[in-house]
């Protein structure tokens, strides 16, 4: 459980850098008085969505911290059997990240209001990340055509879930940026693609992050770093 | 979206905010059934959940049966039993108690307190309730389903949860108990971003942090708590959803099943148990936190004095939410832990009582010198802190290792974790329910009524739960089916048991009174007025009551002073609005 501690102790320093900033020791009761006596307390200046989006990729961050947990947790027991890193992961992995830049940049022509790269770069992005999401089935399809079956043993189980949650997750994506690019097409306000496109690459940069953890995780780069939380709590 | 000015101090929200933003619905199913008034959902939400509390009453109604007189109601097998128990926890814990906190009072309340129009997200607020209502009818469609619902008992300990020798366990009960947390768990997740957000981001003009109620901040933290304590809850729910569908082994361990051996090996069960109680105990504070909040407002309100100790207050429900993360492994002393671990955690647990004992202190503060009037949310509130009281101190007893081995599995937990988040949740959300219905509806609850539920839920409730200390100190233990012939088990127990079953029919009766009461109020209830109890917070101060979609009319309020402005001297009347302008030039430019 060390890495959801982690994860979580993380997100309270976050927490508390911004109550720092609230007054939290002002004595509300001694403060008659309207707005603008009060700088710095009111509600930030980014759009509520954009605020929404980051309260979610925390809470998606805590599920894949609470996967790893376990994982890490379940990996000490003697019936664990690694499986061999499939050699499709690495393109797999370029195409995210390919997916990612294309969103960086759809996100930077966005804001130069270059409506035509950023199409140009939405669609690329689309494209690259359901090339991913085809590479980890046909990864999926090479583990099971060599017999690592999802119940043969808790590392392949592990390995089909947390892919297939992170796929599910890139799926959701999917739909959102399928969404921003119909509005791009159709030459919506500037102001809402370029929100849009700004919460897609938000999205897609963090999917990206979690994927770089899982991979070297389920490669076993990590398993130092496990042995050391595990050690933590037993 | 409306044109807002942007300073370098942040958002500063115009006077006048035109209603463009919000979806203004047109024929009745948009208004009354998918409505994306927070308003309206928060009726649905709580119509819900009050729905689900009288089935898991029902249920306890049952159990209790089979405990005071055991063997005579023969319809009660052991199967039946622990399907009871097991449906009457996850329904009140999960389906009830925090639908109603967060989904019922967060989605009615946020919005008015904070004095914003809706939530941010109304269409996912709208998901939210859907989701919630699909996640019910999943759980009570597990009772007629074949084998019935789950009997695993509600921390769906593994591997029995999914062995053959458990009700549910090799049948749909367990599937669908699983698939409806999960449901449950996703649209929770899209209310709870709401709640925040809007928190956030939707305050009023004014309404610094500190300004905010305290039943603002409790459902707030609380349901940032709820984010992040959810997810623990749906890894286990996928893992023994594999487990028990795919045959993978997670959970379960290698083991002998009907004289055969299980093609599992080497899960771990303590996997789950570590999971469940990351979520659990959170949970605890996700519905105590609400209530802790909910209650200092209502004590301010009807003693007609500020709180004491405002920012001790906040500070205490942060450091709460905070600490509530680090204890879960005292519900897991005798699961063959780590010995040190229980040293830890049995030292996290006493320090959270830290900061529980000084919101109980400045509850007791609040009252002292206070103008005590004894209304019905009143008595409901002075209950609470008893009552909360009274199952704090025995949480005391098993946050201690050497005490809580011997008193593990006995009734004397259940008495414990009844008190303190059964009962005393339950009477907040009583003493609530009085409070804010003439705001709802425009009526007040009859009070003779409401007067007589309260006492008898309040003494019956002692009456029942009291006996069950004594019941669980000469080792009662609890989840037995069929107590009748142990010898440990003295005649005076079963005299006992018979005694708390008679009075639990009669306190599960006495609600309906209340639930009669809430009916008929809404017709022949005497006409409330827009703030019957004089009371300071925004959402009293509307326009018009019941308040419309958008709450406000043409103009937002703005905000001049903190919640809790009860007898003030020099003002006329013994409150001040939030939105009221400062009275006296001296005192407006007091800020330091």
């Amino acid at each position: 459980m060390s890495i959801i501690i982690l994860f979580v102790g993380l997100l309270a320093l976050i927490a508390g850098w911004w109550l720092a900033r609230q007054r939290l020791a002002a004595k509300p009761w001694l403060e008659e008085g309207a707005l603008g006596e009060f700088p710095g307390t009111e509600a930030t200046a980014l759009p509520a969505v954009k605020v929404g989006l980051g309260v979610f990729l925390a809470v998606v961050g805590a599920l894949f911290a609470l996967f790893l947990s376990a994982y890490s947790m379940r990996m000490g027991l003697e019936d664990w059997r690694s499986i061999p890193t499939p050699g499709l992961l690495w393109p797999n992995t370029g195409m995210l990240i390919m997916s990612s830049i294309a969103l960086q940049w759809a996100k930077v022509s966005a804001d130069r209001d270059d409506a035509d790269v950023t199409k140009v770069c939405l669609v690329a992005g689309g494209v690259f990340a359901a090339g991913f999401l085809i590479g980890q089935l046909l990864v999926w399809r090479q583990l099971n055509a060599s017999g690592y079956f999802l119940a043969a043993n808790p590392a392949n189980a592990f390995f089909y879930l947390i892919t297939g949650l992170h796929g599910l997750h890139m799926l959701g994506g999917l739909v959102a940026l399928e969404r921003t690019i119909e509005k791009a097409w159709r030459g919506g306000a500037t102001d809402q693609v370029r929100l849009s496109v700004d919460l897609c690459a938000m999205y897609w940069h963090f999917l990206l992050l979690i994927w770089l953890i899982l991979f070297s995780l389920l490669t076993g780069w990590a398993d130092q770093f496990v042995e050391i939380c595990r050690q933590l709590l037993t | 979206m409306v044109d807002v000015p942007l300073g370098p101090a942040g958002l500063v929200p115009p006077a006048e905010v035109e209603d463009v933003e919000l979806y203004h619905p047109h024929s009745w199913v948009t208004k009354y059934v998918f409505s994306q008034d927070a308003k309206v959902i928060a009726i649905q939400y709580s119509a819900t959940a009050l729905a689900v509390g009288l089935i898991a009453l029902v249920l306890s109604w049952l159990m209790r049966l089979q405990l005071g007189f055991p063997g005579v109601f023969s319809f009660i097998d052991a199967n039946a039993y622990y399907q009871f128990i097991t449906m009457h926890g996850m329904m009140m814990v999960v389906y009830v108690l925090t639908a109603l906190f967060l989904g019922g009072f967060g989605n009615y309340l946020i919005p008015l307190m904070v004095g914003a129009r809706d939530m941010v997200f109304p269409y996912a607020n709208m998901l939210s309730f859907w989701l919630y209502l699909l996640a019910v009818l999943v759980l009570v469609a597990s009772f007629f389903a074949p084998g019935g619902p789950t009997g695993a008992g509600w921390t769906l300990y593994p591997p029995q949860a999914i062995t053959s020798g458990t009700p549910g366990g090799q049948d749909w009960g367990i599937i669908l108990m699983l698939v409806s947390l999960m449901i449950f768990i996703i649209g929770f997740t899209m209310g709870g971003l709401n709640y925040v957000v809007t928190v956030l981001q939707g305050r009023a003009r004014g309404m610094t942090l500190m300004r905010m109620p305290l039943t603002v901040w409790g459902i707030f933290t609380a349901s940032v708590m709820a984010l992040l304590a959810f997810p623990a809850l749906f890894v286990g729910a996928v893992m023994m959803l594999f487990d028990r569908v795919l045959g993978t082994s997670f959970f379960m361990p290698a083991m002998v099943e009907m004289g055969q051996q299980t093609d599992r090996n080497g899960g771990s069960p303590l996997l789950f148990q570590h999971l469940f109680w990351f979520f659990g105990h959170p949970e605890v504070y996700i519905v105590a936190l609400p209530a802790f909040g909910i209650v200092s407002d209502l004590i301010s309100t009807h003693a007609r004095r500020n709180v004491f100790g405002y920012r001790m207050m906040v500070w205490a429900i942060l450091a709460i939410g905070g600490l509530s993360f680090i204890v879960w492994a005292h519900h897991m002393y005798v699961s063959g832990m780590n010995p040190y671990f229980g040293f830890f955690f049995a030292t996290t647990t006493l320090i959270i009582a830290v900061p529980t004992a000084i919101k109980v202190y400045n509850w007791v503060l609040t009252l002292w010198r206070g103008d005590i009037h004894l209304t019905v949310p009143m008595l409901f509130a002075l209950a609470f802190i008893v009552t909360f009281l009274n199952g704090g101190l025995t949480g005391l007893f098993l946050g201690n290792v050497v005490v809580d081995v011997p008193l593990s599995d006995t009734m004397f937990v259940v008495a414990h974790f009844h008190m303190v988040m059964g009962v005393a949740p339950i009477l907040v959300i009583f003493g609530a329910i009085y409070h804010w219905y003439p705001k709802v509806t425009g009526r007040m609850l009859n009070d003779t009524l409401g007067k007589l539920h309260f006492w008898v839920t309040f003494l019956g409730a002692y009456a029942i739960f009291f006996p069950m200390h004594y019941l669980g100190l000469i080792g009662m233990p609890r989840r037995y089916h069929d107590v009748a012939d142990f010898a440990f088990i003295p005649a005076s127990a079963h005299t006992l048991n018979a005694f708390i079953t008679v009075v639990a029919l009669i306190v599960g009766a006495v609600q309906l009174v209340f639930l009669f009461n809430l009916i008929w109020s809404l017709r022949h209830g005497r006409e409330a007025g827009g703030n019957p109890w004089r009371a300071t917070t925004l959402e009293w101060q509307t326009p018009t009551t019941p308040p419309p979609h958008g709450n406000w009319g043409n103009e937002t309020p703005v905000v001049y002073r903190w919640a809790y402005d009860y007898s003030v001297p020099g003002a006329k009347e013994d409150f001040l609005p939030q939105n009221h302008p400062p009275i006296a030039p001296a005192t407006a430019g007091a800020a330091p």
